[in-house]
């Protein structure tokens, strides 16, 4: 029997959004293990270019929903439009990007299917024929071995960076339309506006030097120790999520999934235990120094260079050391 | 306003953890438990809605024995009542089955608001709200930064988070269910009246049977997906650790810095 693979990617205005050519590549890699084929599927309006763009990688088809109704996400409708797609043609695994967006809708999609549900998968591995996903609990200490189990689809989000947009395979796909009774469908939400969530006062992503704070550093007054390291070193602050959420310093500083995305040639992660949500913002940075008093946090899987040690003798000491080697 | 808020109780993962005897999961003797983060913010917004509203706060929770700890705090921070499905056959779900029972037990309870957070700090499926609003028939918004009830018209106004630093702001028809993300208020604490209170406030421990459940349907049985093992990332892939106190450990690594990665 061979395995029929869907990876629905997500887009925005016509735009395919970078993660869901990770996940093109993963449905193509899972395809070659299991013998299968690999087709995509794209949901919005006005898909034709989108459409063709996605055609141009080694799938079996492209399927395109494409009408005026989808233009816009809502989860009633986007749910509604697969679950019917996949309720016909019956794929082995639907493979997503691991978005906001997928996980807003994913889960109700699973329970309108009866299908097994793995979200944020890292890896995978074919073990006579079943697929055995790796996913990370908790906060990414450590990491589970899950497989579906029962008769139905597979539904598997893919996280950020796990598999490679390099490494996709070039093709020649079929664009194949998905007539679905798209009047039939509603929006369980009334979208208002789509807009920014802050006023982008600083650009991290120019830094060539960043110096972020995590909630190790236990309070806002003890960011100035932080200051001084991220001035000794010519570079600018940020931050991880707890600390913005606690006020501690603005949001524009946030770096991660819902703040900015940074590659500077130095990212030093003070008191940051490495969440996968702060990693995909900052794994691509030149050299990273993780400074942590859990020998056991996650960031030290991403750093260069670690010290298990308390932030608030460490960083003051790297500024003195620093201070110390410019003026010898 | 009648809300419900499920909660989840969580290890403190800043410990240090060990695989468990079977290698499913991690060894919870040692272990201290909290509510979840992200839970902690929607009983947050759920108690002030209520005290806006003149409304009632009903808290919800799966798991052990040990949950009752995590009823009793969220008693004591101004919860009227809680239910906590303790049952075996709730136990040992994925996000399907648990939130299966979560509906379950809400579905009598004439709510008409349920938050609960955004995503649990240690399975982390962020699900489970999703699969209670589809359980239920209602709609529901998950990743939520702000709500804004309009109780005249039965809506909520939700701003959700989306990627790269953008929000969507959107209109529910009430019930809903709203996923919350951390950060959204400030959560309180619990007074010294509060926890005195608590101790009197009402903890139904329903079965499958009462709620009207099959129990195949329920908790590991009724899951799609099963966990073969758990792991910590393979070693040696990491940081070069630097060793040593931390003037020590800081010269070295500013010479490691200059000279071998040689950025400064």
């Amino acid at each position: 029997m061979s395995a029929k693979i869907w990876i629905v990617l997500q887009q925005r205005d016509g735009k395919i959004q970078k993660m869901s050519w990770e996940a093109v590549r993963a449905g193509q890699a899972l395809a070659a293990d299991l013998g299968g084929t690999a087709e995509a599927v794209l949901l919005g309006s006005g898909m034709e270019e989108a459409g063709n763009e996605v055609g141009q990688c080694s799938l079996g088809s492209v399927h395109v929903a494409d009408d005026e109704s989808l233009a816009v996400y809502t989860p009633g409708r986007f749910a509604r439009a697969l679950e019917a797609a996949i309720a016909t043609a019956q794929p082995d695994y639907v493979l997503f990007p691991h978005t906001y967006q997928t996980v807003d809708f994913l889960p109700g999609l699973a329970q309108s299917l009866d299908a097994a549900l793995v979200p944020e998968a890292v890896s995978f591995e074919t073990v006579d024929g079943s697929v055995v996903w790796q996913r990370p609990v908790l906060g990414g200490k450590m990491f589970a071995s899950v497989r579906a189990k029962g008769p139905g689809p597979v539904l598997v989000s893919l996280q950020s960076g796990a598999f490679s947009a390099d490494e996709l395979e070039k093709g020649s796909a079929p664009i194949e339309t998905l007539s679905l009774d798209f009047a039939a469908m509603s929006a369980d939400r009334e979208i208002l506006r789509i807009e920014e969530a802050i006023a982008g006062e600083v650009d991290l992503s120019q830094a060539p030097v960043i110096v972020s704070v995590g909630r190790g550093v236990g309070d806002a007054e003890k960011i100035p120790i932080m200051q001084e390291l991220a001035d000794a070193l010519g570079g600018e602050l940020g931050a991880s999520r707890p600390v913005i959420d606690s006020g501690w310093l603005p949001r524009d500083r946030q770096i991660g999934s819902s703040g900015q995305t940074v590659t500077p040639k130095l990212y030093v992660a003070a008191g940051i235990s490495g969440a996968i949500q702060h990693l995909v913002g900052m794994k691509g940075s030149q050299v990273i120094v993780a400074i942590n008093k859990d020998a056991g946090a996650p960031i030290f899987n991403v750093a260069h260079y670690g010290i298990v040690g308390d932030l608030h003798e460490v960083v003051p000491a790297v500024t003195a050391a620093l201070k110390e080697a410019s003026e010898s | 306003m009648r809300i419900a808020v499920c909660i989840k109780q969580v290890p403190d993962i800043e410990a240090r953890l060990r695989v468990s005897g079977d290698g499913t999961w991690i060894d919870e003797e040692d272990l201290s438990f909290v509510i979840n983060e992200s839970d902690g913010y929607a009983l947050e917004e759920a108690l002030q809605i209520a005290e806006r509203t003149s409304g009632e706060v009903v808290v919800f929770s799966l798991g052990p024995e040990r949950v009752r700890e995590a009823l009793r705090k969220a008693l004591a921070l101004g919860a009227a009542r809680a239910v906590h499905l303790k049952d075996p056959a709730f136990l040992g779900g994925d996000s399907l089955s648990t939130g299966r029972a979560l509906a379950g037990a809400l579905a009598a309870g004439d709510f008409d608001l349920v938050l609960t957070g955004s995503q649990s700090d240690d399975v982390g499926f962020g699900s489970t709200g999703t699969v209670i609003a589809g359980e239920l028939g209602w709609p529901h918004a998950w990743l939520v930064m702000g709500v804004e009830l309009d109780e005249a018209n039965k809506k909520v106004k939700v701003t959700r988070e989306m990627e790269a630093g953008m929000n969507e702001i959107s209109n529910l028809d009430l019930p809903a269910v709203l996923e919350i993300q951390a950060g959204l208020n400030k959560p309180r604490y619990a007074s010294l009246k509060g926890i005195m209170q608590a101790k009197k406030k009402e903890i139904s421990e329903p079965g499958p049977g009462d709620l009207g459940l099959a129990p195949e349907s329920l908790g590991e049985t009724g899951a799609k997906i099963e966990v073969l093992s758990v792991a910590f990332p393979e070693a040696g892939k990491g940081a070069q650790i630097i060793d040593g106190d931390a003037e020590t450990a800081a010269r070295t690594l500013v010479e490691k810095l200059q000279k071998e990665a040689r950025i400064l």
